[in-house]
């Protein structure tokens, strides 16, 4: 099927009379049409009857000279369509709902109007090549849905504000945004990235728009598809996109939409961020130029890499809306707390969340490092700079992870500091997993605990995998953590090594010895 | 459509059996592999973005209409089905549990994908048994009849032989297998009750209480002693009480220090995955050697002797099992 999808856009009531000059003269000749016509049916026609009557009455109509309306289904239907007049919608100078202007819709059309509802998304296929450009006001072209959502026969009042315009071409530079309320984020962008128009070979009649009325139902009986229309008419015909007004995923409008299609080539997981609530319509609402860019070219400046733009944004798609002001502000503190440039790009990087967190948090949670571990400043900044989600979590499983060191585990403060200075990820850690491995440690290896403090990447490896290796080790007969006797297995091996290294460095000395 | 995600989505689907380490819940178990499973598929390369054409105008003055064409078409990637945005191909794969092991013991687990999960309710609903090794320890007993438990009494274990154990172990034998003609449901006197023993196809059919088929110990060493069991519709803390009575049995106590799965229906420890071989490439493997060990075993004449009769051995045994399954697999 080839046809053009339209959206019809209201005009405005009260000119009237203008939109009727909008029709070429040949129109004028059946103005008496026009006056029957605008008789015999009310105001807004209320559902598909009322627009098969009025198809039937175009039909016996005499058909104009002027060819209005082409149809574009050359192939499918040899009839000439007198229907899709798309100036049929300009004729009355009230408002014309939409079901009206589905009499002049060809039955096929018409036929999937009706079992659309009439209020839903109004996109409903045309035959319609003639585009009535409306020259004495300012063109809007009104994309999408807000066209069709503008033409709701139940909003009249909108009706009146609204252009009626057809725009042969969206990717014309007569793109304007508009400011009507459904506006997608289509408009400034999407001269290149409207759907393509796929009927540019077919002969269209030029229609010339002038400011006259003539309501022509005949002129409907004598569109043909076969017209010839000149090369710019059939470039100006617009293709409305097959955009959604609603949708679950951004997928329906990535390729509309500028900024997200950039955000896609930057590497952004778009998928994963559109399961959150309201990202996804936070981001529609982006402009790419004026919003996502001059945080980008922020983050460059301080230092952050442009690989890591698309998980920075992934993980984070808040910082696209913080102002930039507090951004600098943020990285000033840090600054001035001594961090270096390349530090902060890199805490930057790796915890997406740190620029959105306000200087009184940041600083709040440093000082709480500082105090509670009595760590000099250089140790804070490191472990800080080391883990940087340590300044973006909240601090009460710090504190709690902190108490079950001291009171559980049975570690004294040195130590306590040791550890953390060495593996900042303790502080983050499951407790009950510290405790697990500790237990495992201390009752069933028989370490003490100044042995596991010299060696505290053991809380970062996995529970059974030091579960594991230790009967593996004793079974062998060789579970010797003791470093004063000899053949001793030291303790960071026996988490880091992979397994393969870590068999073949065992002594084998006393191989053969059974448990 | 034939994605390379699909194709080899279509070589995983079957049924392949893991090792589950002690301490583990099974269904920790479940979701690692299921998560491997996506990663692998997740990793195939995608199908080439299809492309579009676009018609981009050139900047021309906007007040007339352009005198000429001043189109350019230009083919661009339609950017709705990048991986980015409309997300991975395989979200869910449907990874389903045979029978159960509980978080104190270990052993082979099987599990099957997608139609794989067909012929697993095959399997939960045929009668297949499995094989455990039961270790116990004699001097303590302990509530919930394992040494992790609160002990609960304790006594001497000296006067305890081998010969008195098997006594124990025989009358224990003895008395499931009467349980087990019990719950077979025929008379015994009928020649129908004849054939189905000649053939092994005596037992309960559906849920009944566990039932032990085959007992015997593999190693004593005071305290400590190995058991090796097969049975039917059972639950590992049943094993557990079951070590508790044997010692009580013996006039002492018991605890049962591990429960380790052999062997379940047809598949045994020697196809069992361990932890580092969880990711689709090997399950992949596991799954075509099942797939073809499924084929040979349809195909085989190998004479049916009844398991209750003999001695229980492991390798018949086996062969008996994979027998039993796959004919009642073929009846069902």
């Amino acid at each position: 099927m080839w046809f053009i999808k339209r959206e019809m856009i209201n005009r405005h009531c009260s000119n009237g009379k203008d939109n009727l000059r909008n029709f070429t003269k040949r129109q004028l000749e059946s103005n008496h049409i026009l006056a029957r016509y605008l008789s015999e049916l009310p105001g807004d026609a209320d559902g598909p009857t009322e627009a098969v009557a009025a198809d039937e009455q175009s039909l016996h109509c005499p058909a104009s000279k002027v060819g209005k309306c082409k149809d574009v289904k050359v192939a499918q239907d040899p009839l000439p369509c007198y229907h899709c007049t798309v100036h049929s919608i300009f004729l009355q100078g009230e408002r014309i709902s939409m079901a009206t202007s589905c009499a002049h819709l060809c039955l096929q059309c018409r036929s999937l109007l009706c079992s659309k509802k009439v209020a839903s998304t109004w996109q409903y296929y045309t035959h319609v090549r003639h585009c009535i450009r409306v020259t004495q006001v300012p063109t809007k072209i009104l994309d999408g849905s807000s066209i069709v959502k503008g033409t709701h026969k139940t909003n009249p009042a909108k009706q009146m504000q609204k252009q009626q315009v057809f725009c042969y071409s969206d990717f014309a530079a007569k793109h304007l945004a508009t400011g009507a309320e459904e506006n997608k984020d289509v408009e400034e962008t999407s001269c290149a990235d409207v759907v393509a128009f796929k009927s540019p070979m077919l002969p269209i009649r030029d229609a010339v728009l002038e400011s006259q009325v003539s309501l022509d139902l005949d002129a409907a009986a004598e569109f043909s598809a076969f017209e010839v229309i000149s090369d710019e008419e059939a470039v100006r015909i617009s293709v409305p996109s097959a955009m959604p007004p609603a949708s679950t995923s951004l997928r329906d409008y990535v390729d509309h939409s500028e900024t997200l299609s950039k955000l896609v080539q930057l590497g952004v997981n778009l998928w994963k961020i559109e399961q959150r609530p309201n990202v996804g319509s936070m981001l529609l609402r982006l402009n790419f130029n004026a919003d996502v860019a001059p945080r980008l070219l922020f983050l460059k400046e301080i230092g952050v890499e442009d690989s890591r733009f698309g998980y920075i944004i992934t993980r984070n798609p808040f910082i696209l809306t913080e102002s930039l002001e507090n951004l600098q502000s943020r990285v000033n503190y840090l600054k001035s707390k001594k961090f270096s440039s390349e530090t902060v790009a890199s805490m930057v990087s790796r915890a997406p969340y740190l620029l959105n967190f306000s200087v009184k948090r940041l600083d709040n949670r440093l000082g709480f490092y500082q105090q509670q571990l009595k760590l000099s400043d250089s140790n804070t900044r490191n472990i800080v700079a080391r883990l940087p989600r340590l300044l973006c979590g909240s601090l009460e499983p710090v504190k709690e992870n902190l108490k079950v060191c001291e009171m559980e585990l049975g570690f004294k403060e040195n130590e306590i500091q040791h550890i953390v200075i060495a593996v900042p990820k303790v502080l983050t850690a499951d407790k009950r997993k510290l405790t697990k491995i500790f237990d495992f440690l201390h009752n069933i290896m028989k370490l003490p605990h100044n042995l596991i403090a010299k060696f505290p990447q053991v809380f970062n490896s996995k529970y059974l995998r030091i579960r594991e290796r230790h009967m593996f080790l004793d079974y062998l007969g060789k579970a010797q953590y003791d470093p004063t006797l000899p053949n001793y297995i030291s303790l960071d091996r026996l988490v880091s090594l992979p397994d393969e290294p870590f068999s073949s460095s065992l002594p084998m000395t006393h191989r053969g010895r059974s448990h | 459509m034939a994605t390379p995600a699909n194709r080899m989505f279509r070589r995983l689907e079957g049924l392949f059996c893991v090792y589950k380490p002690s301490g583990v819940h099974w269904k920790l178990v479940r979701d690692s592999i299921e998560t491997n499973l996506l990663k692998g598929l997740n990793a195939a390369p995608r199908p080439p973005l299809p492309q579009e054409v676009r018609f981009l105008a050139h900047p021309v003055s906007e007040t007339e209409a352009p005198k000429g064409l001043t189109l350019s078409a230009a083919t661009v990637p339609a950017l709705a089905q990048h991986p980015l945005v409309s997300g991975p191909e395989f979200q869910r794969v449907r990874v389903g549990v045979g029978h159960r092991l509980d978080a104190f013991s270990s052993g082979v687990l099987v599990l099957g994908v997608g139609n794989g999960n067909k012929a697993l309710n095959d399997l939960y609903g045929t009668r297949v048994t499995r094989d455990y090794t039961l270790e116990g320890e004699f001097g303590t007993a302990t509530d919930d009849f394992s040494h992790k438990g609160s002990v609960v009494e304790r006594s001497t274990y000296g006067h305890i032989t081998q010969d008195k154990l098997d006594k124990v172990l025989a009358m224990l034998e003895g008395a499931n297998q009467k349980a087990l003609l019990m719950y077979s449901k025929v008379d015994m006197r009928s020649q129908e009750a004849y054939e189905m023993a000649v053939h092994g196809l005596l037992g309960p059919e559906g849920k009944s209480q566990p039932i032990l088929t085959g007992l015997r110990c593999v190693h004593f060493q005071p305290p400590n002693f190995t058991l090796e069991v097969q049975c039917l519709n059972e639950t590992q803390r049943y094993l557990c009480k079951v070590v508790h009575e044997i010692g009580l049995e013996l006039r002492s106590t018991a605890v049962c220090k591990g429960v380790r799965r052999t062997r379940d229906g047809p598949f045994t420890l020697r196809d069992a995955l361990i932890h580092h071989q969880w990711t689709a490439s090997d399950v992949t493997q596991a799954v075509r050697q099942y797939h073809s060990s499924k084929k040979n075993t349809r195909y085989s004449h190998k004479p049916i002797q009844t398991p209750a009769c003999r001695p229980p051995e492991e390798s018949t045994t086996t062969a008996n099992e994979m027998e039993l399954a796959t004919k009642q697999e073929k009846v069902q």
